[in-house]
C-alpha cells in the first residue's frame, strides 16, 4: 500500500520540539560570530519632506559602528528605468517603477509611517535602540492621503510626474449590460479591510560580505527570488550572492523574495564590510512589513425571482499603500476570480489602484482571491435576501454543474475539475442545516438575546497561477541507500520535508527516515521558484515525483547489470525498498547495492515541472455564529467545511493548512483590521491594539473530506494553502449578519466587532434595540 | 540561576531581559521573541515551575531561581515529554516559531489543571499566539497530553522545577 494519503507524522517535528527551530536570529554560524546589529530609523510621519538628517550624536554613542543614510548609497546601481509611465495592469512589471519607483533608504521624502530613513549599526541590539534615538531628522510635514476616499478625491498627486493618486485604471464603466431583464438588482459598496500578516517570526536578515561574495540569510519564502532581487538592487552578478533560508517562522505571502528593508541590510553589510544581523521588532513589523487586502468593492447583482442570477458586476478600488508593489496586481486576480463558482452569464469587472500614505500592500494568504470570494458571497446573500429565498438554495441553483468541466468563466479562468454542488450538499448535511435553521427560527420567535446566525460561502480559487514558472527538484540516491532531495520549493511551516519524503518513499520504496530534504540555499539549489500561491505540492511535489521516476529508470538499468538480468524481468518492491527479479525475493538487491554499483555517476536526476497549469480548488464553508443582540458581541461556535484540493497526499498536512486558513479567514471577518488615523498614523501598531485571533475566540473546526483529482498534474493535486482563508471569511461574515438579519440588518462591514454589530442593529431598529 | 538543571552565571547589564540572557548568554535559542508587548508568548519558559513570558522579566529577576526552557523538557531525543509527543502526534505545530512557548505554556497549564476541558485549554492558551495552526491541533495536543498523564511527567530540567512546585503546593 502506498504511503500517500496516510496519516504520517512530520519529520520536521523532533528538532522543532526539542531544540526549537533555527530561525535567522538563532543562527550561530562562524560568518556571523562577530556580526553587528542593524537598527532602523523610521519615519514617524506619514508624509513629509526630509530637510535634514543629523547623525553626529548617534555616531558618538556607545557601541556605534556606523550610521548610514541615503547619502552613503553611492555604490548602488541607478533606480529601475521608467516602465512607460505606470501603465500597470496585467503583465506589468512589479513594482511599477518609473515615477512610482521606491527607493531603499528614503531620499528627500517619506511616504508612510515606518519608511526606512537611516540605519544604525552597533555592536549589540540594545545599543542600537539607544543610538537610533539620537539620529535627528528634520521633517517638513505634508498633507497625508489616507484611505481610498481620500486618494480618489485628492487633486494633489503623491508622485512627481503623475497626475493623481490613481496609479492604474482597468476596465470600462458600467453600461448596465446584463441587468436589463432582471427581476431584482441589488447594489452595495462593501469594504475588504486592510490586514497585517503577522507571521510569528517577523522579518529577519543577516548578511556577510567576504572575498567578493555576499551571503544573505533571510526569512523568506523564496531564496532564489531573493537572490534575483538582491542582484538587481545591489548591482551584483547573481553568482556573487548566496541566499540561505533557514527555518522560517511563517510567511503568509508577506515574505516573498526579499523586501526593501532586507535589501538595505544586505547593502549595509557590503558597504561596511561588517557582518550584520537584523531581526525586526513586532512594532516595526506591524508598520514595516507589507499589509494585505485593502480593497473596496462596489457590487451589483441581478437575477430572476426563481433564483437564477443573470448578471454580476464588481468594481474594485485597491489601496496599494505608499508604493505600488504587488498591490498593483492583486485586483487583477480578484477580477479573474470575481464570478466565483457560479455560472452567471453576464459578468463585468473594473478596477483602480490608488496610492496613499500608508504601508505598502502586498500578498497576504489568498492575495486577491479572498477579496473576490468575499464580494460575490456577500452579493449572493444580498440577492437571496432580495428575492426571499434560502441562500443555500440560491447557491445550489447557480453553482457550475458537475458536467460543465473544464469550465471557462466569463472572467477568463478555466476551472479544471469540480463538483461544487456536492461540496455544498455535503457541508449542509454535515452541519445539520435544517436543524440549525429550525433552532434559529425558535430563537427568533422567542426574541432571545443570543441569536443564531448561519453563514455560507461557496468558493473556487486559483492556485499555482504562475504554474508556467515551474518548480525544480533534484534527487540523489546516495551510496548508503539513503536519498537526498533538493527542492526549489521553500517550506515555512507547510511540512514539505515530510511530504516530499512521502513522495520518494512511495515511488522508490526508500523509507522516509532515510530521505533528507534540503531547500532554501542558492548554492545547493541555484534554480527554483519557492513557495507562494499554493503552488508547492502541485509543482514542486510533481517535480520530486518526476525526478524519482527518472532515478527509478536509471536504477533499473544499473540493477539489471548488477543482477545479470534483463530490465524487463526486474521489479522494484516498494514495500521493502529492494530490486528483485519479478516474483523472486531471494534475488533482492537493496538501494545501497544498486547505488554502489552505479559508480561515480551515481543515481541522480533533476526535474523542472513546467508543464503544469493553474488548478482550481473549491469548497463550501458553513459558519454558525451566536450574536448577543444587546452588546453586539459575535462568537463563532461552529465552522464546517469541505475544501476539495484534489488528491490528498498527506491528510495531516492538508488539514493543518485548512485549520490555519480558517482561523485567519475568521480573524478577518470578526476581529482584525489595520487602522490609520486621518493623519496616517497607525493606531493598531502593536499586538495589544491589533486584534490577532487567539485560541479563546475559536471553536474546533469540523472538516469534511472530498477529493476531486485534477487532470493537470500526475499527482492529481491542487493547492490547499489558501483555500481555508478564502472560504472562511465570507462564511463567518454572512453568519453574523444572518444572526441579526431579522432585525432589519442587511450588511455590516468587516471586522464585525461588537461596536459595529451593535450599531447596525441599533440603526436598523431606529435606535430602539439594546438601549 | 539554574537553567535546565545546570548552573549558569554571568555579569550582564541591568536592563538585560531574561529572554536575551537565555538566548545570548546561555545559548538557548528555542525561546523566541515574537512581540514587544508581552502579547505573543513565544518566549514562554518555566520559572520555578510556573510559566512566564521571559521578555517580561529582567534576567536579574531570575537570579538564584530555576528556569526550564523547551531544551530542558525531554530526557533525550528518544524520551520526549508527553506534551512534546502529543504536539507531534496531533500535528500541533507548523512553522515552529510559537512552539517553544506554546509547549511550555501547555506544560504549565497541565501542572495546574491535569484534566482540563477544551474550553479551559483555549482560555489558558489565550496569551500564546500561533498564526499557522488555527489552534485546532494545539488544543487537541494538550488534551491528548492530559490523557497521557503529562501532569506527572518529569525528566530533564523539569525534575528540579517540579520538585520546587511540589514543595510550594505542600507549603500552600
Amino acid at each position: 500500500m502506498s504511503i500517500l494519503g496516510t496519516r504520517v507524522v512530520r519529520t520536521e517535528d523532533p528538532r522543532l520540539l526539542t531544540a526549537g527551530g533555527t530561525y535567522v536570529d538563532d543562527l550561530r554560524v562562524p560568518e556571523l560570530a562577530t556580526a553587528a546589529r542593524v537598527t532602523f530609523v523610521r519615519s514617524p510621519i506619514a508624509h513629509a519632506m526630509i530637510t535634514g538628517i543629523d547623525v553626529s550624536a548617534a555616531r558618538e554613542a556607545e557601541g556605534v559602528v556606523a550610521v548610514l543614510t541615503v547619502r552613503d548609497m553611492d555604490d548602488l546601481p541607478p533606480p529601475p528605468p521608467d516602465d512607460g509611465g505606470g501603465g500597470g495592469g496585467e503583465g506589468a512589471p512589479l513594482p511599477l517603477g518609473g515615477p512610482w519607483a521606491e527607493p531603499l533608504l528614503a531620499m528627500d521624502r517619506v511616504r508612510f509611517v515606518g519608511e526606512p530613513v537611516a540605519v544604525v549599526i552597533t555592536d549589540d541590539r540594545y545599543q542600537g535602540e539607544d543610538a537610533a534615538e539620537l539620529v535627528s531628522v528634520d521633517y517638513e510635514p505634508l498633507r497625508a492621503v489616507v484611505g481610498i476616499d481620500d486618494a480618489l478625491a485628492s487633486e494633489l498627486p503623491l508622485f512627481a510626474g503623475t497626475e493623481s493618486c490613481v496609479a492604474v485604471t482597468i476596465g470600462e464603466a458600467d453600461d448596465g449590460t446584463g441587468f436589463e431583464g432582471c427581476d431584482v438588482v441589488v447594489e452595495r459598496t462593501i469594504e475588504n479591510q486592510r490586514l497585517a500578516p503577522v507571521p510569528m517570526e517577523g522579518r529577519a536578515v543577516a548578511a556577510s560580505w567576504a572575498d567578493g561574495k555576499l551571503t544573505v540569510w533571510v526569512s523568506t519564502q523564496n531564496a532564489q527570488i531573493a537572490r534575483f532581487i538582491l542582484a538587481g538592487a545591489l548591482g551584483l552578478d547573481p553568482g556573487m550572492i548566496r541566499v540561505v533560508a533557514p527555518d522560517v517562522g511563517g510567511g503568509f505571502g508577506a515574505k516573498i523574495g526579499i523586501e526593501r528593508d532586507g535589501l538595505i541590510v544586505a547593502w549595509a553589510a557590503k558597504h561596511t564590510g561588517r557582518s550584520l544581523r537584523w531581526a525586526e521588532t513586532r512594532s516595526e513589523n506591524m508598520i514595516g512589513m507589507t499589509h494585505g487586502r485593502a480593497q473596496r468593492h462596489a457590487i451589483k447583482i441581478g437575477g430572476s425571482r426563481d433564483g437564477h442570477i443573470q448578471a454580476y458586476r464588481l468594481d474594485i478600488v485597491q489601496d496599494t499603500g505608499a508604493y505600488p508593489r504587488l498591490g498593483g496586481f492583486l485586483p487583477f486576480l480578484t477580477s479573474l476570480m470575481a464570478v466565483g463558482p457560479y455560472a452567471i452569464p453576464q459578468v463585468q469587472t473594473a478596477y483602480r489602484v490608488v496610492v496613499t500614505n500608508t504601508t505598502p500592500i502586498n500578498a497576504y494568504r489568498g492575495a486577491g482571491r479572498p477579496e473576490a470570494t468575499a464580494a460575490i458571497e456577500r452579493a449572493v446573500d444580498l440577492f437571496a435576501a432580495g428575492i426571499g429565498m434560502d441562500p443555500a438554495e440560491v447557491r445550489r441553483i447557480n453553482l457550475v454543474p458537475k458536467d460543465k468541466f473544464p469550465y471557462t468563466s466569463p472572467c477568463g479562468a478555466t476551472y479544471d475539475t469540480g463538483d461544487y454542488v456536492a461540496a455544498l450538499d455535503k457541508v449542509l448535511a454535515g452541519a445539520g442545516y435544517s436543524g440549525l435553521r429550525a433552532e434559529q427560527a425558535r430563537r427568533r420567535e422567542r426574541g432571545d438575546v443570543l441569536q443564531l446566525g448561519i453563514g455560507l460561502a461557496s468558493y473556487v480559487e486559483i492556485t499555482a497561477a504562475d504554474a508556467a514558472g515551474g518548480e525544480t527538484a533534484r534527487l540523489v540516491v546516495n551510496g548508503d541507500g539513503t536519498a537526498t532531495v533538493y527542492t526549489g520549493s521553500s517550506a515555512h511551516g507547510q511540512g514539505h520535508h515530510t511530504a516530499w519524503a512521502m513522495l520518494v518513499e512511495s515511488e522508490l520504496g526508500i523509507p522516509m527516515a532515510k530521505v533528507t530534504v534540503i531547500h532554501g540555499d542558492t548554492d545547493l539549489i541555484p534554480a527554483g521558484v519557492g513557495t507562494y500561491a499554493s503552488r508547492s505540492l502541485q509543482l514542486g511535489g510533481t517535480a520530486v515525483q518526476k525526478a524519482a521516476i527518472d532515478v527509478k529508470d536509471q536504477a533499473r538499468r544499473v540493477a539489471a547489470d548488477l543482477m545479470e538480468a534483463s530490465e524487463a524481468d526486474l521489479e522494484l518492491d516498494t514495500e521493502r525498498g529492494v530490486w528483485q527479479v519479478r516474483g523472486d525475493p531471494a534475488t533482492s538487491q537493496t538501494w545501497a547495492d544498486v547505488a554502489a554499483h552505479a559508480g561515480s555517476g551515481g543515481l541522480e536526476a533533476s526535474a523542472n515541472f513546467t508543464e503544469g497549469q493553474p488548478t482550481f480548488p473549491f469548497g463550501t464553508h458553513l459558519a454558525v455564529a451566536e450574536v448577543d443582540t444587546e452588546t453586539g458581541k459575535a462568537r463563532l461556535i461552529r465552522h464546517v467545511t469541505v475544501d476539495d484540493a484534489g488528491t490528498v497526499v498527506s491528510p495531516l498536512l492538508a488539514e493543518g493548512q485548512r485549520h490555519g486558513g480558517i482561523a485567519q479567514g475568521v480573524a478577518q471577518a470578526l476581529l482584525e483590521e489595520m487602522v490609520y488615523d486621518a493623519d496616517g498614523n497607525p493606531v493598531t501598531g502593536t499586538l495589544v491594539d491589533y486584534a490577532i485571533i487567539t485560541a479563546a475566540e475559536l471553536p474546533s473546526f469540523e472538516l469534511l473530506t472530498s477529493e476531486t483529482p485534477t487532470t493537470i498534474n500526475p499527482l492529481g493535486v491542487k493547492g490547499i494553502g489558501e483555500a481555508g482563508t478564502i472560504g472562511a471569511t465570507p462564511a463567518a461574515q454572512n453568519a453574523v449578519i444572518n444572526a441579526v438579519s431579522h432585525l432589519g440588518v442587511s450588511h455590516i462591514d468587516m471586522p464585525l466587532t461588537p461596536a459595529r454589530v451593535w450599531s447596525a442593529i441599533s440603526a436598523a431598529q431606529g435606535n430602539g434595540v439594546g438601549q | 540561576m539554574t537553567v535546565n538543571g545546570g548552573e549558569i552565571g554571568a555579569e550582564v547589564p541591568d536592563r538585560t531581559l531574561l529572554v536575551d540572557f537565555l538566548r545570548d548568554v546561555a545559548g538557548l535559542t528555542a525561546a523566541n521573541i515574537g512581540c514587544d508587548t508581552s502579547s505573543c508568548g513565544a518566549c514562554t519558559v518555566l520559572l520555578d515551575g510556573q510559566s512566564v513570558k521571559s521578555c517580561t522579566l529582567l534576567a536579574a529577576q531570575a537570579d538564584g531561581r530555576q528556569v526550564v526552557t523547551l531544551e530542558g523538557l525531554a530526557n533525550g531525543a528518544d524520551d520526549l515529554h508527553p506534551v512534546q509527543r502529543a504536539f507531534r502526534a496531533e500535528h500541533g505545530l507548523q512553522c515552529g516559531f510559537c512552539t517553544p512557548g506554546m509547549v511550555m505554556a501547555a506544560v504549565s497549564l497541565l501542572a495546574e489543571n491535569p484534566t482540563p476541558t477544551e474550553e479551559e485549554v483555549r482560555t489558558a492558551l489565550e496569551g500564546n499566539l500561533c498564526r499557522c495552526t488555527g489552534y485546532h491541533n494545539i488544543v487537541r495536543a494538550v488534551l491528548a497530553a492530559a490523557r497521557d498523564g503529562a501532569a506527572d511527567a518529569s525528566g530533564g530540567g523539569l525534575d528540579a522545577a517540579a520538585e520546587l512546585a511540589t514543595n510550594e503546593r505542600r507549603s500552600a
